[in-house]
């Protein structure tokens, strides 16, 4: 066992893991964090992307130790205190960017980071920069949507005379 | 009781209302089967076998028991007397033959894949470290793997069996022949006059194996501490689950609660009573503690049912002006291992659907299925009916291609005109609304159909390398399933009704209880928006329970695009029997005549006068109960049971254009316009995500996905590293329109939508990639479509090898196929 200490959504936690013990695993299975998912087994999905230090990372892809430190902010951590959804939440929703709702934690958190690096991307960089993460319900037209949507609003609260890029949900 | 005001009219349906769903799966605040954790909760890891087909000799557990956290380890033998049984629910034929299926076999097993023990543990981490320790000998059989070989094996020809003891591959053979069913004329002689005097085209197609691949892996969780037992899994039929777990194990079905939380998909994948769920329902009976399993990825792509892998042998008779007067269809259908739930019910579902919207006089269908040693196939995302949609809608573009015309122009030649609905077809169904035409001009005109030919035409004059072509797929489909006297005369083992209840609360709020169990297709919102309408109430105080067997006593599930069609219906008519209950009540609390009221936008209000009372009123009076009419019992609510009286008939057409180089193979999506008449629609934001969703599934057939063994039987595409499902990259945005010709057999005028998409997609693409290299010789490409194989057919015709539609019989071949057959697919099927 090996002793980490790290702030998920903004709460500090300190834990006893097996050396073996994957990112994902720990969040599920010691914090009860099951907002983050586990769809495959090989790093293809990306389900159980979350924020480690502010960049997406595929929580099956790192093992707990290696958090050791770190900030890790989830799915369950991405709205406001008050409950206020984030702009990308409020996007997947608008956009019906979402069916059965698995990939979607992992989708947003994917989204939220795509948008973070590049906040205004084409249609292609929005296809490219999810290419990670998997989704069987929705043909990704509408998670594009939502990404263009949220980009649109994002840009909008940034600069307040700007106009929104009007994306509406087909 | 208050005066009537003037309010506009609620119109909750045709709205693009946002989902209710979202607020929790947006958030991570969600009910998957594997998030729940109960105390004392024990974890079960399958041992699973690494051989096709093999005799089980021994199984030391030994090691595993004393591994750390390990609380037990089961094998076949200690689970015999209570594992129960997987079921097939479909017998198509009454001389079906059907193998035992026992969730953990035990002295052989039939697939790579299949359980073979469990180990139990305090956690899943241990319970996989231990179920490495469990040595399992075993003595390989020989296996059936080639679903034609297998088909021709037998005892005496010393072909492989996939079960020695039932001495035969061959399961059933079902057949439809319309000459014999009143419904057509005789194929056989329809192909003998083309012979002579028409068009005869002869083609042998695959249906590739596929795998549902649902994101969420199957999961289920046990907790048999109350005095009932409680269920939670995965699945999208837990009433169907809950007959099965109690029929087979001897548990009354009044001791089984089945859960269906939230659920990740399914696609067909999730409609099935698994091995898996049966030992962990024997496993926690047998410790007395909850109990979980779930699935790893790998495990789901091996195990869990798969979906297609038929070979289907087609004669199509024509004219020489191109009306179509016969189609013959011989299907091979690979059962896998054991027959499913559904099982050899699916290629059957497709039986009526290969005359698809067209009228042809003489139709023969039949279809062997073939038990092998791979993985069960079963439902998946269309069962049947894309199957039928691709070989007919093939067959059209190649009849068109033999005439020298535009594919639309021959399928309008043969089309039933919307003028003759309701329309009898040769299968013996009857379409009760469509309008092919028009859905076929805005798909033209959206697509910009004429101004892509001619750019088609100008780069093929040019010589371009990258070559563009257009395929083309006018789809109908049956769903709704199903009305039960059909399932009955199809020998089918239940009904095809749906259940649904309308409780009016006394606080005024609304629970809507329907025995559909919704796995992502927000039943939720598009049912609060027809029961919202249908009794004038705020779409937001409907509530929608639905995935409980203790909260909806009966139920038949969701799959078949049923939900809406069956399903809403039932939902309708309670609605009206709560509003037939309420009317009475609404008369005396007003001391008027009951011929005197009239409901409108939710209140009850006396003919000629401005006095009324709220629906919501009545509810609240009711339940006080302390003004009743002499007789009235205190309550509204009302249940309804709906069974379909006919099948459910959505169409559309499809335009998709493909570019494709002709010196690498490599195809890439240019456009792809549908327009779909699914009836009037409840919520055009969810049809649009079905629509999509269904599109790239059909698309991924087409030209990505399948299931590839080796030749041992090993699943060779058995990760998300190797079944290629595409990725937001992979796929481009849609142009997708909606004609609207009402159906008729439902009160809202409703056709389903969920596997549309699907159905309809995977000809219009292959159609395209062939023809864009139609006139290099090619005339099929084998799904799916890689650059590979567009490549070897494109250079095989180059050389020589291509003869398209020829009117003479090529069955001949080693591959049985027509023209320019690519054998480098993968396993030995090739």
């Amino acid at each position: 066992m090996t002793r980490i200490n790290l702030t998920v959504d903004g709460m500090k936690v300190s834990d006893d893991v097996e050396p073996r013990m994957l990112l994902v695993q720990y969040l599920r299975e010691k914090l009860g964090k099951t907002g983050t998912v586990i769809g495959c087994d090989t790093s293809n999905c990306g389900a159980c992307t979350v924020h480690l230090d502010g960049q997406s990372v595929k929580s099956c892809n790192v093992l707990a130790v290696q958090a050791d430190g770190s900030a890790v902010t989830t799915i369950e951590g991405l709205a406001g205190k008050d409950g206020t959804l984030h702009p990308v939440q409020e996007a997947f929703r608008e956009c019906h960017g979402l069916q059965c709702g698995f990939c979607t934690p992992g989708m947003i958190m994917q989204s939220v980071d795509l948008l973070n690096n590049n906040p205004h991307p084409s249609e292609q960089e929005i296809r490219e920069g999810l290419e990670g993460n998997l989704c069987r319900c929705t043909g990704y037209h509408n998670i594009v949507r939502a990404v263009q949507y949220a980009s649109g609003h994002l840009a909008a609260a940034a600069t307040p005379t700007g106009a929104a890029e009007e994306v509406t949900p087909a | 009781m208050t005066a009537v005001e003037a309010q506009p009219e609620v119109k909750e349906i045709g709205r693009d209302r946002r989902r209710k769903e979202d607020a929790r799966l947006i958030t991570g605040r969600t009910r998957w089967t594997d998030n729940i954790s109960l105390n004392g909760m024990l974890h079960l890891a399958m041992v699973r076998s690494p051989f096709a087909h093999a005799r089980i000799t021994t199984v030391d557990t030994r090691a595993a028991e004393e591994s750390p956290g390990v609380v037990g380890v089961f094998t076949g033998e200690d689970l015999a007397d209570t594992q129960g049984a997987c079921i097939n629910a479909w017998a198509i034929t009454t001389d079906q033959v059907t193998p035992a299926h026992t969730p953990l076999p035990i002295d052989r097993v039939a697939f790579a894949g299949e359980t073979v023990a469990v180990v139990v543990a305090r956690s899943a981490a241990e319970a996989r470290d231990a179920a490495e320790l469990v040595e399992v000998d075993y003595d390989e059989l020989p296996a059936a793997l080639d679903l034609k070989e297998a088909a021709e094996a037998t005892p005496e020809n010393g072909g492989a069996l996939a079960h020695p003891d039932l001495g035969t591959n061959k399961s059933a053979l079902w057949r439809f022949d319309s000459a014999e069913a009143g419904t057509g004329g005789n194929v056989d002689e329809a192909i003998a006059v083309a012979r002579t005097d028409g068009i005869v085209l002869e083609r042998e197609y695959r249906q590739q194996r596929l795998i549902p691949a649902f994101m969420e892996p199957r999961s289920v969780v046990v907790d048999p501490t109350g005095e009932q037992i409680t269920v939670w899994s995965a699945t999208q039929i837990p009433h169907i689950l809950r007959f099965a777990l109690a029929a087979t194990t001897g548990v009354p079905e009044s001791k089984i609660r089945v859960i269906a939380p939230d659920v990740g998909g399914g696609f067909g994948g999730k409609l099935q009573q698994t091995p898996e769920e049966m030992v962990a329902f024997a496993v926690a009976r047998r410790l007395g503690k909850p109990v979980k399993y779930t699935e790893t990825r790998s495990e789901s792509l091996l195990s869990a049912h798969h979906g297609r892998d038929q070979w289907q042998k087609l004669t199509l008779a024509a004219t020489k002006d191109g009306h179509v007067t016969g189609l013959k269809v011989e299907l091979l259908a690979d059962l896998g291992a054991y027959v499913a739930l559904v099982g050899g019910g699916v290629p059957v579902l497709g039986a009526f659907m290969f005359n698809a919207i067209y009228k042809f006089p003489a139709y023969q269908f039949s279809c062997q299925t073939v038990l092998t040693n791979k993985t069960w196939t079963d439902a998946y995302r269309g069962a049947g009916r894309p199957e039928a949609t691709y070989a007919v809608e093939r067959l059209m573009d190649e009849l068109a291609a033999e005439l020298g015309k535009d594919p639309l122009e021959v399928r309008e030649l043969n089309w039933i005109k919307h003028e003759e609905f309701p329309f009898t077809t040769v299968a013996g169904l009857e379409y009760d609304s469509g309008n092919y035409e028009a859905a076929t001009a805005r798909a033209k005109e959206l697509f910009g159909y004429d101004d892509l030919r001619a750019e088609q035409r100008r780069r093929r004059d040019a010589g371009d390398t990258v070559q563009l072509g257009i395929g083309v797929s006018t789809f109908t489909e049956m769903c709704g399933l199903a009305p039960s006297r059909v399932l009955g005369q199809l020998n089918y083992g239940a009904g095809g009704w749906e259940a649904a209840s309308v409780r009016m609360l006394p606080t005024g709020k609304v629970e809507v209880i329907t025995g559909a169990s919704a796995h992502g297709q927000g039943h939720e919102t598009a049912f609060s928006q027809i029961v919202a309408d249908r009794l004038g109430v705020p779409f937001e105080d409907v509530e929608i329970l639905h995935g409980d067997t203790q909260v909806v006593p009966r139920g038949m599930d969701t799959y078949g695009s049923r939900s809406l069609v069956v399903g809403g219906e039932a939902l309708v008519r309670a609605a009206d029997k709560v509003l037939e209950k309420a009317k009475p009540i609404a008369a005396h609390l007003l001391e008027a005549s009951v011929d005197d009221i009239e409901f409108s936008n939710g209140r009850f209000g006396v003919r000629g006068t401005d006095q009324g009372i709220a629906l919501t009123e009545i509810a609240t009076a009711s339940f006080a109960a302390h003004n009743l009419p002499d007789g009235v019992e205190p309550g509204i609510d009302a249940d309804a049971t709906y069974d379909p009286v006919n099948f459910n008939f959505p169409h559309g057409t499809h335009l998709c254009a493909m570019e494709v180089d002709t010196e690498t193979g490599e195809t890439r999506m240019r456009k792809y316009t549908c327009v779909d008449d699914i009836g009037v629609i409840i919520n055009p934001l969810i049809v649009s995500g079905q629509v999509h969703g269904g599109l790239v599934q059909g698309i991924a057939q087409a030209l990505w996905e399948e299931a590839v063994y080796d030749e041992a039987g090993t699943l060779v595409s058995g990760s998300f590293a190797d079944y290629l499902l595409p990725t937001a990259a992979d796929t481009i945005s849609f142009d997708i329109d909606h004609t609207t010709s009402p159906a008729t057999s439902n009160t809202l005028g409703t056709k389903g939508v969920g596997e549309a998409g699907t159905i309809a997609s995977t000809p219009a693409v292959v159609n395209a990639v062939v023809d864009a290299v139609r006139h290099l010789g090619v005339d099929d490409i084998r799904m799916p479509c890689t650059p590979e194989r567009v490549w070897n057919a494109i250079n095989r015709a180059g050389s020589g090898g291509g003869t398209v539609g020829a009117a003479a019989p090529h069955f001949d071949e080693s591959t049985g196929m027509s023209g320019n057959v690519d054998r480098t697919t993968g396993g030995n099927e090739a």
